[in-house]
């Protein structure tokens, strides 16, 4: 038993979590008038998993938590209970209540007992106050308080202990119960003694080490109610033979029962012969005394190991398929390229041509799939929203219904990461200030449930995100009088709709007429926006008044790889996002129009954009075209920010890996990595909002 | 006769350089001067390639390169101790050196005019930098020693790769 537990630790936490998420759904998902007991049964394996995990690493509040919870589950599936929305109010509570103590006990912090206490009492509630009526979930009942219940149903008084008699049935190691780990617990509960039998021990040519061929003999002595002895075998009930019996010489005969359906008191009775005092000195039973000093470590170490953020990832079986045939090509194709080279002579020429091609293919489809290994559903971060929809909606007085499309498109998971706060905004957002009140629906002649769509779809090589309303919309005279008061536009300022709407993202700016709890407080849209930003993304408003509004997202795909278009100014090669170029055009001297102080500009269609020379920023000596006619415009947007970037010429399209200059170096305005081109030199990647920046200097 | 005497003297080479307060050292040149960094911070010493120039940037800071996948800046210790220009020839060696900051591995290459030798240099008998007007501010300097009657200035990597300070001073 020198395995630490500790190690595992992680992976028991992200599985829950994700077993709450799932709850959690299910739970949304569950209709009061039509179960679905697939549903349920989701639900309810869910919160098995956490029960038995946690108490395998003896989170015991978690386990003891978690039972109550399943009990009132269990009897949902069985139809023994109507599902009522209080009944899945409180369990969503205890879900969250569960998260918080997990959360606890992952940072190593204390967990808030009283709140636990709290959603524990009200899930006993829901249990007693049904059971009234059904008499069969009395027994149920009693289970949950273990303090009570024992004393209800075990009335001897002068109880000392239980005598086990466990058979395993052989396979019992194979379903991942270890025996020695429920001898640990009863060792807590009070005195063990454990004799081994090892007559089942087939000789050394027929035995299969995965099997279990012991079967023990258990006396624990102590306090202890029949309660938290079925607790610790419930997992083993049906891999196993077992009796147990009060040890209590005094206690009536009727205490004793058979655990198992199948009455197999003859074996265990016959084993129980077996017994010899010799077997105490066997490893076995050094087993089960070591590890209790064990359980008492995990504690001190759950401090340390405080790995925040999950940094791993679960990957779809198919995807390492994929990846590992195409390893396999590759190395095909590696071995004939060596065969080539080996004595190579011209006429292998073409042979040799043929094999870089595929290797370039390989090398490309490899890279693909490499990629798409980082790559997760969006709906990792949907999921949360019907929660949250649910829950504001029931806080705003408000009906809402979310509608959720596209949750299978694949995104980066930085993006899934990073995006899943600035969208919560979003829609809290939306639900606050765009969905109006029932009432006000109604007048407007709207139907009294808003909707709030959250999309997602692939728009060329960048995912979009849209939270849609049918709200009340952005009411543009009222951001324009806002802005002004605030001083961020003068009086007379001509904006457009796009300008605008541009607005809400300045920090401070707030037009909810009340602050709530919720939303209103001005702090957040920079925010979002700087997030979103950050992810290289931007953020688009579209809004009518009375109608709705929405709000796109869009983002790269994979913020490991960038389409980008090289230019060249003088002897130098720069890459620009082709995400932020708009067009490329050639320009002569009559469309320039100088303004004092402010540099030169030019007029496209409507608009008179500033011209950002690049040599001169960039000091480039090198640069061919000084003149404007004899260089090329490259027209870039940057965060709402158009200027055209002059530069020498257009070199080609290509896909770069993007690399950080800050690893080795230090963070360059107007410059936002680096990558690496076909010949081995670097390039650097432009910033456009950076170079906005640099050139208003 | 001669072997033996031979193997005794580098059996007693040995033992100086197994002397505890030992530090090897790997010297190069730059101009007239002799400097040297600690060797356990060279990480590989590559000949002279054309950088890509970084914009608005102190000039010695002379760009960066592609070392392997990783982009590495180059800075030219001639230009950053102000000792003139030199025209880069095949002589001209990059030592790409390693420092730690935040926590954080950085590797970064400094262009010298060429390396000389690894040397072993006494702990005790490092001198601290005197405090006068020499070329060099003496800020990068950690102490100098005597190495064959010559005199060699021992480098502080972490400061001459840090570059945080240097966007202070352009700042200013």
């Amino acid at each position: 038993m020198s395995i630490d537990m500790a190690q595992f630790h992680q992976v028991f936490f992200e599985e829950s979590f994700e077993g709450l998420d799932a709850m959690e759904s299910g739970l949304l998902n569950l209709d009061m008038g039509d179960v679905d007991t697939e549903e349920i049964n989701t639900i309810f394996r869910a919160a098995h998993s956490i029960k038995g995990g946690s108490g395998t690493f003896g989170f015991t509040s978690v386990s003891d938590f978690t039972h109550v919870m399943e009990t009132l589950l269990d009897e949902m599936r069985d139809g023994r209970r109507q599902i009522t929305q209080t009944a899945l109010d409180v369990l969503l509570g205890s879900v969250d209540c569960l998260r918080e103590m997990l959360t606890a006990i992952q940072d190593g912090d204390e967990i808030n007992e009283s709140r636990v206490a709290e959603h524990k009492k009200e899930l006993d509630k829901e249990l007693n106050g049904e059971s009234a009526e059904t008499p069969q979930i009395q027994n149920v009942a009693q289970s949950i308080d273990t303090v009570e219940s024992s004393d209800a149903a075990n009335e001897n008084v002068g109880q000392t202990g239980w005598h086990i008699v466990f058979s395993p049935h052989a396979h019992l190691l194979k379903t991942g119960n270890d025996p020695v780990r429920m001898f640990r617990e009863l060792k807590e509960l009070g005195e063990l003694t454990a004799i081994v039998d090892l007559q089942g021990v087939p000789s050394l040519y027929d035995l299969d080490p995965e099997d279990c061929h012991l079967s023990w003999d258990l006396k624990v002595e102590g306090d202890i109610s029949r309660e938290e002895i079925d607790d610790i075998f419930d997992w083993v009930e049906d891999d196993c033979d077992m009796a147990i019996q009060v040890l209590a010489n005094n206690s009536p005969i009727s205490q004793s029962e058979t655990i198992d359906t199948e009455p197999n008191q003859l074996k265990s009775g016959g084993s129980s012969e077996q017994i010899s005092e010799a077997s105490n000195i066997k490893p076995q039973d050094i087993k089960t005394v070591q590890p209790v000093k064990k359980s008492a470590k995990p504690k001190p170490e759950k401090k340390d190991s405080k790995p925040k953020g999950s940094s791993s990832i679960r990957v779809d079986t198919a995807k390492i398929d994929t990846l590992i045939n195409m390893v396999g090509e590759l190395v095909i194709t590696q071995s004939m390229l060596s065969l080539v080279g080996e004595d190579f002579s011209p006429h292998k020429l073409e042979q040799l041509k043929n094999g870089i091609t595929q290797l370039g293919r390989n090398t490309r489809e490899l890279q693909e799939s490499v990629m798409n290994i980082r790559m997760l559903p969006i709906s990792f971060v949907f999921s949360r929203f019907p929660r949250l929809v649910h829950d504001l909606s029931t806080k705003l007085n408000k009906k809402i219904e979310l509608k959720l499309s596209g949750e299978n498109t694949e995104v980066d998971k930085t993006v899934v990461e990073l995006i899943s706060d600035p969208l919560v905004h979003l829609v809290r957002n939306s639900l606050d200030h765009g969905i109006e009140m029932p009432e006000d629906r109604v007048a407007a002649g709207k139907p009294e449930t808003g909707t709030v769509n959250l999309n997602a779809y692939h728009r060329g090589g960048n995912i979009v995100i849209e939270v849609v309303d049918d709200g009340k919309g952005l009411n543009k005279e009222v951001l324009r009088a806002k802005a002004i008061e605030k001083g961020l536009i003068e009086e007379d300022a001509i904006l457009t709709d796009k300008q605008t709407y541009e607005l809400i993202f300045h920090a401070g700016f707030s037009t909810a007429e009340k602050l709530t709890d919720v939303s209103g407080r001005g702090v957040g849209m920079d925010v979002v926006r700087k997030n979103i930003q950050s992810l290289g993304g931007n953020i688009e408003i579209e809004s009518e008044l009375g109608k709705g509004s929405t709000i796109a997202i869009h983002l790269p795909l994979t913020l490991a790889i960038l389409d980008g278009q090289s230019v060249a100014v003088g002897d130098e090669t720069y890459i620009v996002p082709l995400i932020s170029i708009i067009e490329t055009l050639n320009i002569d001297e009559s469309m320039v129009n100088r303004v004092a102080g402010k540099g030169e500009t030019f007029r496209l269609r409507d608009e008179y954009l500033p011209i950002v020379r690049m040599h001169e920023i960039f000091s480039v000596e090198t640069a061919k075209a000084t003149r404007l006619t004899e260089g090329l415009l490259v027209v870039v947007e940057g965060q709402g920010m158009r200027c055209g970037l002059f530069v020498d010429d257009l070199l080609g399209q290509q896909q770069v890996v993007i690399k950080s200059l800050e690893a080795n170096y230090r963070r360059v305005e107007g410059i936002s990595g680096a990558t690496i081109l076909g010949d081995g030199s670097v390039a650097l990647i432009l910033d456009i909002p950076g170079l906005v920046r640099l050139s208003n200097l | 006769m001669n072997e033996a005497s031979n193997l005794t003297e580098v059996e007693t080479e040995d033992e100086q350089k197994q002397v505890a307060n030992a530090i090897q050292f790997l010297s190069f040149i730059l101009g007239n001067e002799q400097y040297a960094v600690d060797i356990l911070r060279v990480q590989e010493i590559r000949s002279w390639e054309p950088v890509s120039r970084i914009p608005n940037v102190p000039s010695y800071e002379k760009g960066v390169v592609n070392l392997r996948g990783a982009i590495v800046p180059v800075i030219d210790l001639r230009d950053k101790f102000n000792l003139g220009h030199a025209e880069y020839t095949p002589m001209t060696v990059v030592v790409i050196l390693q420092t730690e900051v935040k926590g954080k591995n950085r590797i970064m290459g400094v262009v010298v005019d060429a390396v000389s030798n690894v040397i072993d240099i006494d702990k005790t008998t490092i001198q601290s930098p005197p405090e006068f007007g020499t070329k060099v501010s003496t800020e990068y300097i950690n102490g100098l020693a005597a190495v064959d009657e010559q005199m060699v200035m021992l480098l502080d990597v972490d400061k001459l790769l840090k570059l945080d300070d240097v966007d202070e001073e352009d700042e200013s």
